[in-house]
Parts: C-alpha cells; sequence; structure tokens
C-alpha cells in the first residue's frame, strides 16, 4: 500500500515524541519561506498542467457564457423547472456553492480565534476558495429572477417608481446575507494578503510586476505601528466574520423553514445547514489542498497534520449532518401530520429514491471511513473521500429542494422534475469558472500566506533571556 | 552639528527579532523617541519596546457596528412602516422580528469596513511614496531582515552621534535614509 510506505518514509510524518506531524517541516528559515511561495508566482516557470487546467476550466467558463447568454435571450423556461418544482438545480446549485464557501471563513476567523496555528498554510487558499464559491453562488439567484437586468430593484434605493422592497421575505435576507458575506470574505481575503502582496513587490524582478503588486500593496512597509494596528483589525474581523458565516447560511436555511413546506418547515433547519456548509467545504478544501500541495510540491508546509485536521473537522460535522437527516425523520413521525410523514416515504421509496440512498452512502455511510487514522494519514483516500462528500451534499440539496416540492399537499398538483442540458451547462459552467478563477488566483497570487509562515517559525518568538531590558 | 534637512533618518539592519527588540528597548532609553521598526512578520514586543498607545481601531469598529445596526433596521422601518407600507397576510408594519436579519447583517457590513477603513487611514495606506524605500537593503523588510529607523525629526537626532549609538547596537549595517 502506498500510504504504509508514506508513513516509513515521509520524515514529515511525526514530531519525536508527540505522534503528530509538525505544521511545517524542519529546517524553514524566514528566507527560505519567502522564497518557496513567492517562486511559485515570480520565478518558476508555468506548468504545461497549468495551461491544461486553465483552458479546460476556461472553455467551462465559456460554456456558462453560452448558457446564461441563451438564458436571457429565451427565459427560464430553457429549464426543466415548472410548477410545482419552481427550484430545483438553480437553488440546489447556488446552496452547494455558498455552502463551500464557509470552509474558507471558518479556517480564517474561527479557528484564528481558537489559535489553531495548523490554520496558517491553508487559510489563503481557502479565503480565496470562499470567495470563487460566493461568486458562483450569486450567480444562480441572480439569474434565476427571470429577468436578471432588473435585479437592481432587489437593493433599496430611492426610486422614481416609489417601491421599496419586501424587508419581510427571506429573499429579501439573502441579498443582504450574501453581499455582506461576499464584501466581508473579500475584505478578509485582501487585508491578508497585504504584507504578501509586499513581498513580492519588493521581490519581483520584472517593471509590470513591481508596479501592479506595489499599488497593490497600498505602500506597506511592515512598520512596527502598523502591524500593531493590523493585527487589531485582522483579530477584529475575525470576531466579526464568526457570527457571519453561522449567519449566512442560517439565513440560507431560513429560504427554505419559512415556507409552510412539508420538508421545509423546520427548527433544525438553521444548524443542520451550518453543519452542512462546513462539511462541504472542508471536502472542497481537500479536494483542492491535495492535488495542488502534490503539484507545487508544497508538502514542507501543507503537511499530513494539515489533512488531518481537516479530515476530523468533516468527521464531525458529517455526523451533525447526520444526526440532522434523523432528526429530520423523527421529527417527521413524531408530528404525526401525514404530509410531514409522507416525505421522508417519499424520499426512500419515491421517484428519487436512489438519489436518496446515494445521499445517505456519500454523506452518512462513506466519511466513516476517517475513523481511521490510516484513512486520515492517506492523502488519495482523504481526496476520495472529499470527492464522495462533495457529491452527497449537492445530493443533499437537490433532496431537500426538488422531493419537497414534487409531491407536496394535493395529489392533482404533484409533477416530476427532470434537469435539462442548460441546467446542467449552467452547473458544469460555474465549476468551471470557480476553477478558472482558481487557477488565476495560484498563478498570480501568494497562495499560502508568507508572513504568517514566518511567524509560526521557531525563530520568529523574541527570546526572552537575550532581552537587554 | 547642522542637521541636514534632505535626510529622513538613520536606518540599522538587523537579522533576528530580538536584536531589534533590543534595539529600539536602548534606543529609547538612550532618549530617542521619534522612531519606527519594520519587520516581516508582527512582532509584539516591539510595539510596546517603541511606547505607542493602544491604537483607537476597536472604538472605530464598535461605532462603525452600531451605525450599521441602526441604519439598517430604520432602513426597514421607514421602507415598510412609512414610505411604502404593505400588509403583508395581516402582519404589522413595523414587524421587527423579520427585521432582526438585516440588521445584523448590517452591523456586521459596517463593522467589518470600519475595521479595515479604519486601519488603513489610521496607518495612512494607500502610501505610494515613503523615504525608508530609499534604502535599497530595505527591501529585505518583506523578507527576513528587522530594520530600526531613527527619524532626523526626533529632538536628539544627530547624524554623526546617532549613527555612531546606532553602530554599538552591533546592527548589520547602518544606512542613511535619504527624504
Amino acid at each position: 500500500m502506498t500510504e504504509r510506505h508514506e508513513e516509513i518514509d515521509d520524515p514529515l510524518h511525526t514530531i519525536v515524541g508527540t505522534g503528530k506531524p509538525p505544521v511545517i517541516a524542519p529546517g524553514h528559515t524566514f528566507s527560505t519561506v519567502t522564497d518557496k511561495i513567492s517562486a511559485i508566482v515570480l520565478t518558476r516557470p508555468t506548468g504545461l498542467g497549468w495551461y491544461a487546467g486553465f483552458g479546460i476550466s476556461f472553455l467551462l467558463t465559456l460554456l456558462l457564457f453560452v448558457a446564461v447568454s441563451y438564458l436571457v435571450v429565451e427565459g427560464i423556461g430553457i429549464w426543466g423547472n415548472n410548477v410545482p418544482v419552481g427550484w430545483a438545480f438553480e437553488i440546489t446549485n447556488f446552496v452547494w456553492w455558498i455552502g463551500i464557501g464557509h470552509a474558507g471563513t471558518l479556517i480564517s476567523a474561527i479557528l484564528l480565534l481558537l489559535k489553531q496555528t495548523w490554520r496558517t498554510s491553508i487559510n489563503r487558499f481557502a479565503e480565496a476558495m470562499t470567495l470563487f464559491a460566493v461568486a458562483c453562488a450569486g450567480l444562480f439567484p441572480a439569474i434565476h429572477t427571470g429577468r436578471p437586468w432588473l435585479d437592481y430593484w432587489l437593493l433599496p434605493y430611492p426610486n422614481t417608481m416609489g417601491v421599496w422592497p419586501q424587508f419581510r421575505s427571506p429573499i429579501m435576507w439573502d441579498v443582504f446575507a450574501v453581499s455582506t458575506y461576499a464584501t466581508v470574505s473579500a475584505l478578509f481575503w485582501y487585508i491578508g494578503l497585504l504584507p504578501d502582496l509586499a513581498t513580492l513587490r519588493d521581490r519581483s524582478q520584472s517593471k509590470t510586476g513591481r508596479v501592479i503588486y506595489g499599488m497593490l500593496a497600498m505602500g506597506w512597509r511592515g512598520s512596527a505601528h502598523h502591524w500593531h494596528r493590523y493585527e487589531t483589525a485582522y483579530l477584529l474581523l475575525a470576531g466579526i466574520a464568526t457570527p457571519l458565516v453561522v449567519s449566512v447560511h442560517t439565513v440560507v436555511s431560513f429560504d427554505f423553514s419559512i415556507a409552510i413546506l412539508p420538508g421545509w418547515h423546520a427548527t433544525i433547519f438553521p444548524p443542520y445547514f451550518v453543519a452542512g456548509a462546513i462539511y462541504s467545504g472542508f471536502a472542497m478544501v481537500l479536494t483542492l489542498a491535495i492535488p495542488i500541495r502534490a503539484a507545487y510540491g508544497l508538502e514542507d508546509f501543507i503537511t499530513l497534520r494539515h489533512l488531518q485536521n481537516m479530515a476530523k473537522v468533516m468527521l464531525v460535522t458529517g455526523l451533525i449532518v447526520v444526526y440532522g437527516y434523523m432528526t429530520e425523520m423523527f421529527m417527521a413521525w413524531y408530528s404525526a401530520d401525514k404530509f410531514e410523514v409522507f416525505v421522508p416515504y417519499n424520499r426512500l421509496t419515491g421517484p428519487y429514491a436512489p438519489y436518496y440512498y446515494a445521499l445517505l452512502f456519500c454523506n452518512a455511510v462513506a466519511p466513516q471511513a476517517l475513523w481511521f487514522r490510516r484513512v486520515r494519514s492517506s492523502p488519495i483516500g482523504l481526496f476520495v473521500i472529499a470527492i464522495i462528500v462533495n457529491i452527497g451534499m449537492w445530493l443533499e440539496r437537490f433532496i431537500i429542494i426538488v422531493t419537497s416540492l414534487h409531491r407536496d399537499f394535493m395529489p392533482s398538483a404533484w409533477g416530476r422534475y427532470a434537469p435539462t442540458i442548460w441546467d446542467w451547462s449552467t452547473f458544469v459552467g460555474t465549476i468551471g469558472l470557480f476553477l478558472a478563477l482558481l487557477f488565476l488566483f495560484l498563478r498570480f497570487l501568494p497562495m499560502i500566506s508568507i508572513f504568517e509562515m514566518r511567524t509560526i517559525l521557531p525563530g520568529a518568538k523574541v527570546d526572552e533571556d537575550l532581552r537587554v531590558i | 552639528m547642522a542637521r541636514t534637512p534632505t535626510i529622513y533618518g538613520l536606518m540599522a539592519e538587523f537579522e533576528e527579532p530580538t536584536a531589534l527588540v533590543n534595539a529600539t528597548d536602548l534606543a529609547r532609553r538612550e532618549g530617542y523617541s521619534v522612531m519606527d521598526a519594520y519587520s516581516p512578520f508582527p512582532i509584539e514586543e516591539l510595539h510596546e519596546a517603541l511606547g505607542s498607545h493602544h491604537t483607537r481601531l476597536p472604538l472605530i469598529v464598535l461605532v462603525g457596528g452600531i451605525l450599521g445596526c441602526v441604519g439598517g433596521y430604520a432602513l426597514q422601518l421607514w421602507a415598510s412602516a412609512v414610505a411604502y407600507p404593505i400588509n403583508v397576510g395581516g402582519r404589522p408594519y413595523h414587524s421587527w422580528p423579520a427585521f432582526i436579519p438585516i440588521t445584523f447583517e448590517c452591523t456586521i457590513l459596517a463593522a467589518a469596513l470600519s475595521a479595515v477603513l479604519g486601519m488603513l487611514a489610521l496607518n495612512g495606506l494607500p502610501m505610494p511614496y515613503h523615504p525608508v524605500f530609499n534604502v535599497p537593503r530595505f527591501a529585505l523588510a518583506s523578507r527576513n531582515r528587522f530594520f530600526l529607523c531613527i527619524e532626523a525629526k526626533d529632538p536628539k537626532f544627530d547624524l554623526e552621534a546617532t549613527r555612531r549609538f546606532l553602530e554599538t547596537l552591533n546592527p548589520r549595517e547602518v544606512s542613511t535614509v535619504a527624504d
């Protein structure tokens, strides 16, 4: 087995005495950390793999442009959703993407407040992932309105029509929650980048690089006064982003739970959605981190410790999600309401039952392999499980939306839903957009926070014994 | 010795964070007050060694958050009850529980914007030009070197004496910073 082989040979596998792999490989200094991470952007030749990856994802992005253009010309009749299944693919994708974003904020904000140093090498690209995922997510409700060119009506501004948005509607809450989330994530990411942009400015060999990174770095010079305010601001942002990350998926779950539809109208929805969001987010971070670390040779910085810890977070949040499934079942039975009882019955035996069983396998059964240390220590094993969880979490949103809508109260109003080629094109297109943005990010910005990596080096601590005063 | 107006200050370069903190401590004991220390990552002790005060940033964020909270709620109340009152399923115009999510989001948004813009404003960023960048070796301040710059504005600053003092701190190099 490959992982057995790794356990013996990998010098990063354990810190002597603790049995845990280190968060950074031994032997690194301020300069090696700086040079190794900035070289990916500045000096390393861009590999063929990058061009291939970016090329394919850019083609898929073009597919998205085609799908959305055709939608604007023709209207949402090109999609498979119709009464009674009015939400279907587009809202499934929206919830899936926004959920993925949650891991980035969780890693950067909550783990910072909890002083988890292992967050340092993964927070930057997890935040980038958040931004790109939120961009993909935001697209869906916008095009789902049917007339996307009138989306600005959702914004509260004084207008000649004399109308104001309906603030009692969860859709408005969504607008505010998602746009706040996107803004705060972008701020967090940019502020985190500021000192590293200064590093790139100082190390860039080309004039263009110096000018562009220089403008983005805003003249950052690492003054002690600046660092002090910077750290205060960063900590405050983390404190502000922590309730935000919990609130966003709560508001998304309100879109469902405020409605009186059986299968949606449940108080378990907010915590269940938040746990699911973190679960799918960590699955996506692992899906991205494992190939990136191999492709760029970053095993020194993204060690097995990071992968193991993320696997543990996935295991815990996965169990919370399973608890959510059980609560849904229990509440349906306990309500003694025949429409509520029908929801799980329909999921288990109705036309979408195969997807429900697939969802249970992906989200509840497969991740139980993470109980074993051998699996948690195997990048390939983790990658496979992360992919399974990504699929499972997508299926979960599909099941929640479609099975609840397609058979509600009156059998005469029942219906079926099947996606069309345009549903698929839009979804696959956003995956392309997400990956294309990610490839650009990997190429042009430091994917690991250089200055935070310096702070976790042994030499970064001021030695109190050597202080003169 | 007369002060030269075209000089911004004198800058000493160190290789270790501890050396920089010690140098800053000693410079302060020597009586220098107008100086700044530069490092490639935040060093908690450095801020104290420079004798700086607490930052006003938390207060700015608090005020921003409160304004966002009040503003967000007022917007919804005014739009839903005054400017455009609509009866939705018999709910009161001032249906406060429904206004909480947006009020919360506005609080977060305003607080986060105040934290970032406040930090940049207090730090005087963006600043396209600063004299310290005139020292070529200062490029290493964002990599692995630590710098202490005593500015010419300091009342005790004297090109010769200050340079001699900085030399005693065992720096790697002392450079003159042109303004």
